[in-house]
């Protein structure tokens, strides 16, 4: 059985359809990737999957289970975690504060442990900002944990956004233009970095990019969006060079 | 690892302790005038006014203009419990303390379960008209004085005993704030402050969050109120306008948004102060009113906000090199060779 | 009979002050995104200009009228020069808070030159009234209520159908692509409080005429009231605050006539309830548009 399972997935927004009929299926452990010129239709997919829209036809699986029309908060407990493509950190917080966010489902203490700072507090606490710096440590930010967020350069804070979603153990993991405003060098890092996660957690990764170069180094296959109807499918290579697609990207001329 | 008996908090104990013996001894001498001695109680419901609101404010990032309202409706509720029970004074303290800040949390609890989809300007008006509406509502009730007030509740048998009684239920809610706000509840309230859609992205409920904090901070006003209601032994509706929640709310935004030790030194300062410069009075308001608008100003120019960053930096620096130097003196300090 | 016939005549001339005020709050929040909350304390402002100048006594009324209105229209230029246009770009929290504590400073500036006492207007503006039947309608009621409807009428013309108002429909769907587009966003923000100020100067004299005193909180209240009619109708429409006005104005008007004495103590209360009610029913009002986030 795949991973994620989207069926006829289609929302219209006043009489226009943002995206309309889309089907898609990714295996675990795979990187799948989505991509279309601009205004295609991506990250509506992505809300969709992560409930902040709700879909207005189809429906999507994960591991089997519907969760079509579920809010954002159920569906991240289910076990689907995102980054943004504006990005959206917590700005005034450290970077070890916003992974700290993240692990708060996993965290076991209540309300009255931490206003009474009991053991179980302080067991809590002790263990998850180890997992936490752990994770900081991947992404090459453990030495800037005590920063706020804000202060960070741009590429440190897509890792960060990446190392926060991972931080609630997701099984599927939607990655909005990772890759968007690092230079040539970043990106290349960011790769290895991508593949790295899922090596390490086993991760399943759904990913819009715009930089086809990172695209065919690291998805096996791709599903390309125009209008909001897929276009092409399949093997990154293959799908591609589908003569629409190249159309869609460089006009009609 | 890690418990809450450590040397830090030992010496943190001891610094309150110490505060406390300091006040009321100059209390007890009658070095302290009595104006001050009154003074003394005041500071600690509004320092408890000041935080709780810093934790909706500062915290979580909402605008509340009715703070009033949950004080007021600790206060009442905790008074009138003072009033009609006829129980030795502390049991009747500390239990109409609870019921004040119950009964005011049950209320924050309703009020921001029903208001939830709103926010910014919304929120702020909702709330302001809220603690309006309260107003009016205790003026008709006649169980509660009306108009004329609530008269008669027990005082303190002396302002020392006001002062130590507030002290400790003031030092009791800094502790629970503190610790509220470095547990991942505090965490993932601040974060909603940050952006609330990447919240709800890791699975953090926003709507629960955002009633957790109005009960708490209700709560604490609530108590604040009882303080209130035991200091001045009367209550009434003018007690408890709007203009109480503005002031309060400066209090907030001069201590930093956000930040304990900050609403604590504001709310002592700006309500001592007019207190020790009796001429200032008339133009108290006046300033508040400026010191708002100019701190607003300064918060919103990223210049001067990066000046006083790396001021702050090279403070920390100057620390840290006194401290090595320090340590690091240590060995040479022996021999004096040069 | 009577008595309900006049305090509807009461209800609808505290509803179309409340409008007038209402259009200023709508007016600047649905193109400056915010909630100028000296709107109210710009009123005041104007009562006292207009107390000020029967004090010199012997200036005629339409001078003192126009006094009024400069007098709020050169201020609310001069706060959101001054205190909101630095914090354009800031958080909507630091926006709010600079506002209030502008409202502040006019209530307290107020409260130094003229003192907290309450101060009476007798001498501005007397018609008499007119007696339909047995019931006495004053006069003034028809001056309000026309002023209102006409400045109505010709705020909707002035926003339809004039490259400024124009500019302000297409700042207020979209900051940044109306300056695309050549807008001046500065200056058609400015021209907003400008005119909203003007209304609110207008509403001075209104209530002036009607009411004949002012304290330095009258305009923080009434202002709050006002907002609640313009929420309740919908923040950014123009019949919205009309209709809004009028509510407020009638029910407030009704429960100060008919509710029993003991319970007249809590008649704002009645006020802060209904808006307390449509906020929580209704978040965006009666003819509000819904917002959505983009992610």
């Amino acid at each position: 059985m795949s991973l994620l399972k989207v069926q006829n997935l289609g929302i219209t927004f006043g009489g226009l359809k943002a995206v309309d009929n889309l089907s898609l299926e990714i295996e675990k452990n795979e990187l799948y990737g989505l991509i279309g010129p601009n205004g295609a239709g991506k990250t509506t997919v992505f809300n969709m999957l992560t409930g902040v829209y709700k879909p207005t036809t189809g429906e999507f699986f994960l591991n089997g289970e519907n969760l079509t029309g579920k809010s954002s908060i159920e569906i991240n407990r289910k076990g689907i975690a995102r980054t943004f493509q504006n990005i959206r950190l917590f700005g005034k917080m450290t970077v070890a504060d916003n992974v700290m966010v993240g692990l708060y489902n996993q965290m076991h203490y209540n309300l009255v442990d931490g206003l009474l700072r009991s053991p179980k507090y302080f067991a809590d606490e002790k263990e998850f900002s180890k997992r936490a710096d752990e994770l900081l440590a991947v992404f090459d930010l453990y030495d800037d944990r005590d920063t706020l967020a804000s202060n960070l350069p741009y590429g440190k804070q897509r890792k960060l956004e990446i190392a926060r979603a991972l931080a609630t153990s997701p099984k599927l993991l939607l990655l909005d233009e990772p890759a968007a405003g690092m230079n040539p060098n970043e990106t290349a890092e960011l790769m290895k970095t991508i593949r790295f996660v899922r090596e390490k957690f086993d991760m399943t990764i759904l990913l819009i990019e715009h930089d086809m170069k990172l695209v065919m180094g690291i998805c096996e296959r791709v599903t390309v969006l125009n209008f909001g109807t897929e276009l092409a499918a399949g093997k990154t290579s293959v799908a591609l060079n589908n003569p629409q697609v190249i159309k869609a990207y460089l006009g009609d001329d | 690892m890690k418990s809450i008996i450590n040397r830090k908090n030992i010496t943190r104990l001891a610094v309150a302790v110490a505060i406390w013996a300091v006040i009321a001894l100059l209390m007890a001498t009658g070095i302290m005038s009595r104006s001050l001695q009154s003074l003394t109680i005041k500071i600690c419901y509004y320092v408890m006014l000041t935080l709780s609101l810093d934790l909706i404010v500062g915290y979580l990032g909402d605008l509340s203009l009715g703070h009033a309202a949950f004080y007021a409706v600790g206060g009442y509720a905790g008074g009138a419990f003072a009033l009609y029970t006829n129980l030795p004074f502390i049991p009747t303290f500390i239990l109409a303390l609870l019921i004040g800040g119950v009964v005011a949390a049950i209320v924050g609890f309703l009020i921001s379960k029903s208001i939830l989809k709103l926010r910014g300007d919304y929120l702020a008006i909702v709330t302001l008209a809220f603690g309006e509406f309260i107003r009016s509502f205790v003026k008709i009730i006649r169980g509660l004085g009306g108009t004329k007030g609530l008269i008669g509740i027990e005082s303190y048998s002396s302002r020392i005993v006001g002062f130590s009684l507030s002290y400790i239920v003031v030092l009791l809610v800094i502790i629970a704030i503190y610790n509220f706000t470095h547990s991942r509840y505090g965490r993932a309230v601040t974060a909603i402050r940050d952006n609330a859609i990447a919240v709800e992205s890791v699975g953090i409920d926003i709507k629960k969050m955002k009633v957790l904090v109005f009960t708490i901070s209700s709560f604490i006003a609530g108590m604040a109120g009882v303080l209130f209601g035991f200091y001045k032994t009367t209550l009434n509706p003018s007690d408890f306008t709007y203009n109480l929640s503005i002031e309060v709310l400066v209090m907030v935004v001069l201590g930093g948004m956000g930040s304990i030790r900050g609403s604590v030194i504001a709310s002592v300062v700006i309500v001592a102060l007019p207190e020790l410069l009796r001429g200032a009075s008339d133009y108290r308001m006046l300033i508040y009113a400026v010191a708002l608008i100019a701190m607003m100003m300064f918060k919103s120019n990223p210049k001067l906000v990066k000046y006083t960053e790396r001021l702050g930096a090279a403070v920390d620096n100057l620390k840290k090199s006194l401290t090595r130097k320090a340590v690091s003196d240590k060995p040479s300090s022996g021999g004096v060779s040069k | 009979m009577q008595m309900l016939i006049s305090t509807i005549i009461d209800g609808l001339n505290l509803g179309s002050v409340y409008a007038l005020v209402a259009l200023g709050y709508s007016m600047v929040y649905g193109i400056a995104k915010m909630l100028n909350f000296a709107h109210g304390d710009v009123i005041m402002v104007g009562i006292y200009a207009i107390f000020v100048c029967l004090q010199m006594s012997s200036l005629p009324v339409w001078i003192t009228a126009i006094v009024c209105v400069a007098v709020c229209a050169l201020l609310g230029f001069t706060v959101e020069k001054l205190a909101y246009k630095p914090l354009r770009d800031s958080t909507p929290l630091s926006v709010l808070i600079t506002a209030i504590g502008v409202s502040y400073l006019l209530q307290n500036v107020a409260l130094l030159i003229f003192k907290s006492d309450r101060k009476f207007l007798q001498k501005f503006i007397d018609l008499g009234s007119v007696s339909i039947g047995d019931i006495e309608i004053p006069k003034i009621s028809f001056v309000i209520w026309g002023t209102t409807l006409v400045i109505m009428i010709g705020l909707d013309i002035f926003i339809k159908n004039t490259k400024m108002g124009r500019a302000m429909l297409a700042v207020s769907e979209d900051k940044g692509a109306a300056q695309l587009m050549g807008v001046n966003v500065n200056s058609t923000i400015s021209l907003t409080f400008v005119i909203g100020s003007a209304l609110a100067g207008v509403a001075a004299i209104l209530y002036a005429a009607k009411y004949k005193n002012v304290d330095p909180y009258t305009g923080s209240v009434f202002g709050i009231k006002a907002f609640a009619a313009a929420v309740f109708g919908g923040i950014g429409s123009i019949p919205g605050a009309l209709i809004g006005g009028f509510t407020l104005g009638l029910i407030e008007a009704l429960t100060i006539g008919f509710l029993p004495d003991t319970l007249t103590a809590a008649s704002d209360g009645v006020a802060y309830a209904l808006l307390i009610i449509m906020l929580i029913l209704k978040p965006s009002g009666l003819l509000g548009k819904k917002k959505i986030e983009k992610v």
